[in-house]
Order: C-alpha cells, then sequence, then structure tokens
C-alpha cells in the first residue's frame, strides 16, 4: 500500500504543475542578479545562500495539496480503515514530495548557478549540501502541510510556520555550501532529525485532524 | 486492520461490537450508554434526524473516531461516506483499482463498467456515489458501512444497492447504513437523536 501511495504521488505531483516551483527557484537566482548589481565577487559569494533561500520558497510551493487534498477527499480516511498507520502515510508523502522537488532542484542548480556566477567548486558544495538537506526540507514540509490542513488561509499560515523551522537547516546548510565541513555534518545530523521525527508529528496531526 | 473478535460467553462472534458507547463532539452530547452487536449476516439501520449523530456513529464503527466512553470491537471494515477518495484525474476503472481488490465485478453490479475508461471528474454524483459503494464492494472487508447510499442514487441504482447488499449477507458479511429514508430490502432500525 504505502509504494503504490508513493508511486501514487509522484505521478500526481509531476502530471500537476511541478515545474513551477523550479522555474520559482530558477526566477529567485535571476532576480538575484538585477537586485543587487552586477559585480560578479559579490553575486559568487551571496550565490549559495541565494540558492538555499530560493530551494526553500519551491518546497513551500505546493503545500497545499501535500495533504490537504487527500484529507478533504477521504483518501487518509480509506487509507487508516485499510490499516496504514497515519505516520507510514506521512512518511510515504514525505518520499514523495522528494522525488517531486529535489531531483530537478539539483538539476536547475546548475543553470542556477551560472546566473549568479558561482564556480565549479562552490556548485558542488552547494549540490552536496542541497542533496543533503532537502530530504530534512521535505518532510518538516509535509510535517507543516499536515499541521494546517483543513484550516482557514492554511497557505500563509504554513509559511510562516515553515521558514522559522528551517532556520537551523538554512543556517547550516548555507554554511556547508561555503565549504565548512562542519556545518555540512551538522546539517546532515538536523537534516535526519527532520526527516525521522516528521512523520510522527504529521500522523499525529492527521489523527488530531479527524476529531 | 486485524480484526479483533472477542467471543464472550458462547456468543456468537460479532463483527461490530459497542459496549455503553458515548460520544461528544464539539462540546455536544450525541448518544450515551450505546451497546449493539452486528453479527454476519446482519444488516443494521441507523436513522434519525439530520444532525443526531448517525455519521458520527459510522466513523466511530470505522475507528476514525474515539469514543469518549465504552468499548467498540470490530474486524475489517468498508466505508462509502460523502467523500470520494478516488483520484479525479484517472479513469474510474483506474482510480477504484488504487484501493485493490476485485474491482471488475464490483462495477459491474453497480452498473458502471461501461465508465472504466471515463475520468473520476467528469462522472455525475449518481454516478459517483455508485463509484464509492464499488470501491466498499471491491473491498474485501466483512463490514460495510454505508452512509446516506441512497443520496444521489436512481432507481436502478437503489435496486442494485439492494441485491448488492443481499449478495454481501449471504456470504456472511455484515452492513450498517446510516440514512434518514427507508432502504429497500429487510433492516433492523437503531434510531438514535429521538
Amino acid at each position: 500500500m504505502i509504494g503504490r501511495m508513493i508511486q501514487r504521488d509522484v505521478r500526481r505531483g509531476f502530471t500537476g504543475a511541478a515545474w513551477l516551483p523550479i522555474a520559482f527557484f530558477l526566477l529567485i537566482a535571476t532576480l538575484m542578479p538585477f537586485a543587487i548589481g552586477p559585480d560578479a565577487a559579490l553575486l559568487s559569494r551571496v550565490g549559495a545562500g541565494t540558492l538555499w533561500i530560493a530551494a526553500l520558497t519551491a518546497a513551500l510551493l505546493p503545500i497545499e495539496r501535500l495533504i490537504e487534498t487527500d484529507r478533504a477527499d477521504g483518501v487518509l480516511d480509506q487509507l487508516a480503515l485499510r490499516g496504514s498507520a497515519e505516520e507510514s502515510v506521512a512518511a510515504a508523502k514525505i518520499v514523495a514530495h522528494w522525488l517531486t522537488f529535489a531531483p530537478l532542484l539539483l538539476a536547475a542548480a546548475l543553470p542556477a548557478s551560472v546566473l549568479l556566477g558561482m564556480d565549479g567548486s562552490a556548485l558542488a558544495r552547494t549540490e552536496l549540501a542541497l542533496a543533503i538537506g532537502t530530504p530534512g526540507l521535505a518532510a518538516l514540509t509535509v510535517a507543516v502541510a499536515a499541521i494546517t490542513a483543513g484550516l482557514p488561509r492554511a497557505a500563509s499560515l504554513a509559511g510562516l510556520l515553515l521558514f522559522p523551522l528551517a532556520v537551523p537547516l538554512l543556517i547550516f546548510g548555507a554554511a556547508s555550501s561555503g565549504g565548512d565541513h562542519g556545518g555540512l555534518l551538522l546539517e546532515a545530523a538536523i537534516s535526519l532529525l527532520l526527516t525521522a521525527g516528521a512523520p510522527f508529528a504529521a500522523g499525529a496531526a492527521i489523527r488530531a485532524a479527524r476529531s | 486492520m486485524a480484526g479483533r473478535r472477542h467471543d464472550r460467553n458462547g456468543e456468537s462472534p460479532a463483527l461490530l461490537r459497542f459496549s455503553d458507547v458515548s460520544l461528544v463532539r464539539g462540546g455536544r452530547l450525541l448518544f450515551e450508554g450505546l451497546s449493539l452487536a452486528v453479527g454476519p449476516g446482519e444488516a443494521l439501520q441507523v436513522a434519525g434526524p439530520n444532525g443526531s449523530g448517525k455519521s458520527s456513529l459510522l466513523r466511530l464503527a470505522a475507528g476514525l473516531l474515539r469514543s469518549s466512553t465504552g468499548e467498540v470491537q470490530r474486524s475489517g471494515v468498508a466505508l462509502a461516506d460523502d467523500s470520494l477518495a478516488l483520484d479525479r484525474e484517472l479513469p474510474l476503472g483506474k482510480a477504484l483499482a488504487f484501493w485493490g481488490g476485485s474491482v471488475a465485478p464490483a462495477m459491474d453490479a453497480l452498473g458502471i463498467a461501461h465508465l472504466s475508461g471515463v475520468p473520476v471528474r467528469l462522472l455525475s454524483s449518481g454516478q459517483q456515489k455508485r463509484a464509492s459503494l464499488a470501491r466498499v464492494a471491491s473491498s474485501l472487508a466483512p463490514l460495510w458501512l454505508l452512509d446516506e447510499p441512497l443520496n444521489a442514487l436512481d432507481a436502478d441504482g437503489a435496486e442494485r444497492l439492494a441485491g448488492l447488499v443481499q449478495r454481501h449477507r449471504d456470504g456472511g458479511g455484515a452492513i450498517i447504513a446510516a440514512s434518514h429514508q427507508p432502504l429497500p430490502g429487510e433492516w433492523r432500525i437503531l434510531e438514535i437523536g429521538r
């Protein structure tokens, strides 16, 4: 059931507007040189941080359809009746969300790094940091989606909730993109913690929304 | 969900048993001290006015709500309520197949076999109702929970539902339906909210 769930969510993710978060990601990378000027040295210094902010936005964009559509349509109820624990459903949603946005994002980081004037080694470090950080980001997004599902103005609320919670990931992600080895380890630890904890938070939120 | 069956004092194993159950929702007591058992082959209609807690009783039976007091024991259940739980963009046959079970005979029994290739979002409300009943019929769960099964169904749909219910009962299954209107066939009636 869980395998089928992941497959279904990935299919829905890609038949929907999977390119939209990536377009946003590239758009932010494009706007940055306009906003701070064409100084190549300055651009390449803020490049990694820019990519991280862009990644955060890209993960947040599909937040409304991650949990809420399935809750409103009774899919989560039917999964519970078939004996799938809410935690497993949440874990499946995290895997599916990561699969739909992270690989595309890692690919889009290539043209974005060119726009920001980042050199090869900076790009490689950022790609590694993004690869390590995006699972935590996906997990956090699904947990926030579950917590805000069914609430009025859920999308803006989700942003308010997600961004502060993503700060540790952002700090150490951006630091390791800058070549800080300790930062990379801390980022990996935080990403792991979020990925491990989020299914439980999301599962509890799904259950609580029923009563 | 593996069935928990308790056979106390030589009673026949019930597919669903409420023991002294009460339910409070939104600060309102919907029912209290409710005890009932539904065994194989039985059909129970939960009747009562709008807002009396019929749907909540079904969700309690499904395990989607927790009782405020008392105990609920159940075996595997399938639920058809007003949410469709089928992917709108998929053709009906594929959308039903996601939930597994024997989809083709169930679609046949409800007269929607010819709609197999039609996307769910294009179905009429009556066809959607048949689809959600087909989702229940194709499951292997012994206990069916149907919330207002006649809503949006035409005469042919109601007749097919009656036949389906009878076959399920003959096969040792049980059905609980919440409805404010009379259902076709023979049903034990449980009045709540009066």
